[in-house]
């Protein structure tokens, strides 16, 4: 019964399989645009182990990556200076929400002005979207930290920076958490796109972009897979970390 | 400062502490108001050593107020709170929180949970160490500390609670209805376990409890208090031996102390 239940997930993707297998099989679309599943997963595994495929995967998990942890150093303490102070947020809140609703993607051109075509704009504006989610998380996680937790410290006689270090800090962990996983998420969307539009020559966007541009169907499809299986993993990743470290969270 | 002649002088040798009869907490003139109503207006008590006093009174006349303006959780508009004529940050005390769960640290196990007091105040690990085990011997708890709080039951919670505010030897300890959140069961397993923990060390311990058997059961005074703004309706005192079990809630002495509770707080209750 248990193993069953655990092969669950697994149901979805069978039929999506045997569906898309059936639809090239029957020849229901033109198979230039719908290539079977295995010539698009062969080419996904020749691409990832020799081909140029590899190379722009680990080209945007490396931006990805920088992106996020640049956002994460910036915003983690300037979320926790904001949070402490509820007033201090409230004079900021409405920035934070204005940019933090402004599509990233509008801010290219400011970017390419600032820092040039090269890997630098595409990791900043990154950085720029994914640091305002996490900071707003990890704003609101400190000032929602438990008040009968505080006031617990408080009365054993614990200072202000003691208050904060051994209490606000970690019960802000989960909501920083949550502000990471969005904020990874966040960055490799913008990365992607950064890829595709900003003359960019490598990179899992620029992958999908070429292919589509060489009507390379196969190699669109890896690459589309490859960075559904980069987002993916980037996000359990996160989620077991998450586990590790916060292993109070929602208890 | 019309206390400082109550206050009593520190112990001078010869002098048997167990046998001082000067209040343990002198309040005097303590006020305060919120924007919709005065809480206590001008507010007088004695809290007498080493004994157990219950709070209880109707709903929302003040009874967490007062604990918590005498713990310094909540300021006092006016007023004066002595402990042997010394003020509050002289004063190694316990408080027990009613919501167990947002008061233990979730991200250390019950056994740092009840260390954390000691590390405030800067004692080294291994005597904090030693002294939570000298604790938890003294009291014959059998939890498994290894554990993190949302591991152990709502009771056993509550019991570390206790244990972290006892683990600093407090001069008095305060709770505020630390047994409403549990179980019925868990509740009468609880009370048993405070009265041990009276026994063993005798603190000055202010109970506040919406519960009138509890509150006689536990105490050795039950504190009548009135609407707000808050009066002492009467100082009801209940002396059966302890430990009181099962039985005592059946004795004459309890049933009528229980009684006359009951009329006092009715008629205030009518009252308003």
């Amino acid at each position: 019964m248990k193993t069953s239940n655990a092969l669950l997930p697994l149901v979805g993707v069978a039929i999506l399989l045997a569906v898309w297998g059936l639809t090239t099989a029957l020849k229901l679309v033109d198979p230039v645009l719908l290539p079977s599943p295995l010539a698009t997963f062969r080419t996904l595994w020749e691409g990832m182990l020799s081909g140029k495929l590899g190379a722009d995967f680990l080209k945007t998990v490396m931006r990805t990556i920088s992106s996020t942890a640049i956002a994460a150093v910036i915003a983690i303490p300037l979320g926790i200076l904001l949070g402490s102070s509820e007033k201090l947020y409230r004079s900021v809140e409405f920035l934070i929400d204005f940019f933090r609703s402004t599509p990233a993607s509008a801010m290219f051109p400011l970017f390419l002005v600032l820092f040039g075509v090269g890997d630098r704009t595409k990791i900043s504006v990154a950085a720029f979207g994914a640091a305002l989610v996490i900071l707003f998380n990890v704003a609101y996680g400190v000032m929602n930290a438990r008040k009968t937790r505080l006031l617990a410290a408080k009365v054993m006689g614990a200072s202000r920076t003691r208050v904060l270090f051994d209490v606000m800090l970690l019960e802000s962990l989960p909501q920083t958490f949550v502000g990471l996983r969005n904020g990874v998420s966040l960055a490799l969307v913008i990365i992607v796109v950064a890829e595709m539009f900003i003359g960019s020559t490598d990179g899992l966007g620029q992958r999908v972009f070429e292919a589509q541009q060489l009507f390379d169907m196969p190699g669109m499809y890896a690459a589309i897979f490859a960075a559904g299986a980069l987002g993916y993993t980037l996000n359990l990743l996160f989620l077991l970390i998450e586990r590790r470290f916060v292993h109070w969270a929602g208890r | 400062m019309r206390v400082t002649s109550l206050a009593p002088s520190v112990a001078t040798g010869g002098f048997d502490e167990s046998r001082r009869t000067a209040p343990h907490v002198t309040i005097r003139g303590l006020s305060k108001h919120y924007p919709d109503a005065v809480i206590y207006d001008r507010f007088d008590l004695d809290i007498p050593r080493g004994k157990l006093i219950s709070v209880f009174g109707p709903n929302g006349c003040g009874k967490s107020t007062l604990i918590n303006m005498i713990a310094g959780l909540v300021p006092a508009d006016a007023g004066e709170v002595l402990f042997d004529g010394r003020p509050l940050s002289r004063v190694k005390f316990g408080y027990v929180f009613q919501n167990y769960r947002e008061a233990l640290f979730p991200w250390l196990p019950a056994f740092d949970n009840i260390a954390y007091p000691l590390k405030v105040m800067g004692m080294p690990k291994a005597e904090r160490e030693q002294r939570v085990e000298r604790l938890v011997a003294h009291l014959g708890v059998k939890i498994d500390l290894a554990l993190y709080p949302y591991h152990l039951s709502g009771g056993q919670q509550q019991l570390v609670s206790i244990m972290r505010a006892l683990v600093v030897e407090p001069e008095i300890l305060f709770l505020d209805e630390p047994f409403s959140a549990l179980d019925y069961e868990m509740t009468l397993f609880m009370r048993d376990q405070l009265q041990r923990v009276f026994m063993e060390t005798r603190t000055t311990t202010v109970l506040v409890s919406h519960d009138l058997e509890e509150a006689v059961y536990l105490s050795d005074h039950v504190l009548l208090l009135s609407r707000h703004p808050a009066r002492v309706v009467e100082f009801v005192p209940y002396d059966a031996p302890r430990p009181r079990t099962d039985k005592t809630l059946s004795e004459p002495d309890f049933v009528a102390t229980k009684a006359h509770c009951l009329k006092l707080f009715q008629r205030e209750v009518r009252r308003g």
